[in-house]
């Protein structure tokens, strides 16, 4: 870790994704006389680390060549249930919301390894069937914080820092190292790439696969837990519609939908670019429905533009 | 179906004026100057070889002739016109076809529907005319003299049969032009001679056949005139009655190679590997034989023969019924590829791009991909260690790169292959099973893998050699074993064994079997 170039190995290239962070954030610094402050940004950090979280895991899951639509929902889950525990202690509400992010993850990775049915389809039931659980659990209940500890805790900062920015960066530091220079970050990309040639080359397949799932369950609780924190209540719809921003954020970032390829930096890009859009249009006062209309258009143009610039070099050079 | 008598049918040129010309073509890609002002030509009824090593500029120069690539110069002149084509199907109307090396089939649908893909006979109303379609499908069917219905799932057809589908779809448009790239790449010995009988027809026809390919005895059994590329120039046309093989090798590669059969390894240790009464349901049955340390056991036979389902067996990819596979000693019967890779068996599979690679990797991640356990510590990876794997084989065995961040699937088929390679030897492996090694690669790098294969038996591994082509299981092995219909038929001395005795023994001449002849 003696230089920068060295820390980020491989990528000698600046992403496109920072390229568009980089511009928004120029433009809305002129744009709006509000938007350039101390406390704006670190206001971004903790608006995107729940989505950031959430992309952590599923930058992991679909360099695998799965994907994992349940994270909204097992983010709702784990938010219930840290504030419906609570009661029993804080510590092992927050144990047992991460435990059933966890064994949600778990019991994904185990049918997409043992049957072999694509991730899509195990993960849009499990998304329809914990929400349903949530239900279950909640009897269509909003709960609210009766720990202090607990709503105080989404509040603190370190410094001028808040916790919760913190906490979203520190995971996307350990979570790019992992990627980059552990033997199961390699493998992950191997069996998304080529998961015959990963058979091949002795690499347990499903070992992997489960791995990824329990890491995305894990953050999408983790994720949950902080949310409920930061609102000091949980809802039964909460995270609704968060698995598509997180793919969202994950594509935008540069990883690929077929697998074997994408970046922990990526994703952080991409979850910020859609962090400082939302957050600059409401500055400006866009209305919110625009801010949905041109948030679709723009991950659209993105990946357009990302296929062109990319088309020419990736093919027919041949050595 | 025997290589060295295929020179014996040597065309004179024909005379008459080119169909097609292409002349002073220059191609570049950034950084790269894959064409530089090259010229051929094909006149009608005639077969005009197209060599090159991987890499040579070979399909390069069809993409431009098919309309897949646009040329930055040069002319391309079809029946003396002057042509441009915008893309594929435009040069296809105009009578130029491309038959791919990489099947472009739709295996859910029927013959028919996929020679007539994108051109359906239509009727009133825009509705797909099923009875024209049919006759029309039955037709060409007929003139391949095919042997399945326009009804089949091309998904049921054998790779040979596909093949036919494939040229069926160019006799949709009355061609002037076929180009084949490598079309007995996937083709047993037994298969060739119908796709040879295709294109003799063809070229009565006045149809222009060019014909690219990596084995000299096709080339020399079928063509009249060979072209030849080296690094995207073109180096000269000769007449095929007037050369040799030698002499076009020189041109291809600069040099001339000679075929060593003298080196085969000769001493051998006790047994690494043994196979006692091994089957596998419906697939093979009751197969015994072993490998010795130092040794180069050739496993020869059809497609579809079943010998790439023993080396997976051997490998743990399949369960077998019965029978023991025993590794230096042990009886192993792996269950998964990694314990198979644990005990040091390395497989280097058929389909290289499929099986063997990561083709959106770089070349140092493929190398190390089979034993990260060497190259990390505490599950960290060690970059400079990876490194030094890489440069240690990348060095032993010549890999042509421009370094090792290159995705391999950049790289020519040859040197795809020795990363594969390299991939295996880093784990030191006991046993060491190729699965046609030197499958679609050029005669330069295949004779280095060769070379390089002898050398690994010498060093003391235990090598199983499967292959399609006879000279390659006769110049590498001590041993050859015949299989036919998923048992073993023969084995025979590599030194001793003559090639009449290997035909009838794949063949099942000889040694009736109860079964139907293998499919194809």
């Amino acid at each position: 870790m003696t230089s920068l170039k060295g820390f980020f190995r491989g990528k000698t290239a600046i992403q496109p994704i920072w390229i568009f962070v980089i511009a928004i954030f120029i433009f809305f610094s002129f744009m709006s006389e509000y938007f350039l402050s101390l406390s704006n940004i670190t206001n971004i950090l903790v608006q995107t680390s729940t989505i950031g979280l959430l992309a952590l895991g599923m930058t992991y899951v679909m360099i695998n060549g799965n994907i994992d639509l349940s994270v909204g929902a097992t983010l709702g889950l784990a938010a219930s249930l840290v504030v419906g525990i609570q009661p029993l202690g804080l510590t092992v509400a927050v144990l047992a919301a991460l435990a059933a992010g966890i064994v949600i993850g778990a019991i994904n990775g185990l049918i997409v390894w043992k049957t072999g049915v694509n991730a899509f389809i195990v993960t849009l039931g499990a998304m329809i069937g914990v929400r349903g659980l949530i239900f279950l659990y909640t009897q269509e209940q909003s709960f609210y914080a009766t720990n202090f500890a607990f709503a105080d805790f989404g509040a603190s900062t370190i410094g001028p820092i808040p916790v919760l920015a913190i906490i979203f960066l520190l995971c996307t530091l350990v979570m790019h190292l992992v990627l980059t220079r552990t033997g199961h970050g390699r493998n992950t990309f191997a069996v998304g790439g080529n998961p015959e040639a990963s058979i091949d080359a002795g690499i347990r397949l499903g070992r992997h696969m489960m791995i990824n799932f329990i890491i995305v369950g894990f953050f999408a609780a983790l994720a949950g837990v902080l949310l409920a924190s930061q609102m000091g209540a949980a809802t039964p719809n909460l995270g609704r519609d968060y698995e598509l921003w997180t793919i969202t954020a994950v594509v935008l970032g540069g990883t690929k939908l077929t697998g074997g390829y994408g970046s922990i930096t990526g994703t952080l890009g991409g979850v910020l670019a859609i962090g400082i859009l939302r957050n600059g249009m409401n500055m400006m006062q866009v209305p919110a429905f625009y801010v949905l209309v041109i948030l679709g258009a723009i991950l659209i143009s993105v990946l357009i533009i990302d296929k062109k610039l990319n088309a020419p070099s990736t093919k027919e050079v041949r050595i | 179906m025997n290589p060295s008598q295929g020179n014996a049918v040597q065309r004179p040129p024909i005379d008459a004026e080119p169909v097609l010309r292409l002349a002073g073509i220059t191609k570049r890609f950034p950084g790269v100057v894959a064409l530089n002002s090259v010229d051929f030509d094909v006149r009608p009824g005639e077969v005009h070889a197209l060599l090159g090593e991987n890499g040579a500029g070979k399909s390069t120069l069809m993409k431009v002739l098919a309309g897949k690539h646009k040329a930055n110069e040069g002319k391309i002149i079809l029946g003396g016109e002057e042509m441009e084509f915008e893309n594929p199907k435009h040069a296809k109307r105009a009578g130029v076809v491309l038959i791919h090396q990489e099947q472009s089939l739709v295996p859910e649908m029927t013959v028919a529907e996929n020679i007539f893909l994108g051109s359906l006979p239509k009727k009133w109303g825009n509705r797909v005319d099923w009875r024209k379609l049919r006759e029309d499908t039955n037709k060409i069917l007929e003139t391949l003299k095919c042997s399945f219905q326009h009804d089949d799932l091309v998904g049921s057809l054998s790779i040979a049969k596909k093949q036919m589908v494939e040229i069926a779809r160019a006799l949709v448009f009355t061609p002037r032009v076929v180009v084949f790239d490598e079309p007995t790449a996937s083709l047993t010995d037994h298969e060739k001679p119908v796709l040879y009988d295709v294109i003799h027809s063809l070229c009565d026809q006045g149809v222009g056949i060019v014909y690219i390919s990596h084995r000299m005895d096709e080339i020399f059994h079928l063509s009249h005139r060979i072209s030849v590329l080296r690094d995207g120039e073109y180096t000269g046309t000769v007449n095929t009655c007037a050369t040799s093989e030698d002499e076009v090798t020189r041109m291809m590669i600069g040099r001339s190679l000679e075929l060593d059969h003298a080196s085969k390894p000769s001493e051998f240790g006790d047994n690494m590997l043994e196979i006692r009464n091994l089957s596998v349901k419906r697939v093979f049955e009751d197969v015994s034989f072993n490998v010795r340390k130092g040794e180069i056991v050739g496993m020869y036979g059809l497609v579809g023969a079943g010998r790439s389902e023993v080396a997976e067996t051997i490998f743990g990819l399949r369960t077998p019924v019965a029978g023991d596979v025993v590794l230096d000693g042990e009886v192993v019967n792996f269950r998964h590829s990694h314990d198979a890779v644990a005990a040091g068996i390395a497989l280097v599979p058929e389909d290289r791009k499929d099986q063997g690679l990561i083709l959106g990797m770089n070349c140092r991640d493929n190398m190390t991909l089979a034993g990260l356990g060497t190259v990390s510590s505490m599950g960290f990876m060690k970059g400079s260690a990876e490194r030094t794997v890489y440069d240690k084989y990348q060095q032993a065995m010549k890999i042509k790169t421009p370094g090792w961040r290159q995705k391999v699937g950049n790289l020519s088929g040859g040197n795809q292959q020795k990363i594969v390679i390299g991939k295996w030897l880093h784990t030191h492996p006991k046993l060491l099973i190729l699965d046609e090694p030197t499958r679609g690669i050029d005669v330069g790098s295949k004779a280095e893998i060769h070379a390089l294969v002898k050398d690994l038996a010498k060093s003391g591994y235990a090598v199983l050699v499967i292959s399609s082509e006879m000279p390659e299981v006769l110049g590498l092995s001590n041993r050859i074993i015949a299989m036919y219909d998923g048992r073993v038929t023969a084995e025979f001395d590599g030194d001793s064994v003559s090639e009449d005795e290997l035909v009838q023994a794949i063949t099942g001449m000889g040694k009736p079997s109860p079964t139907a002849a293998v499919t194809g």
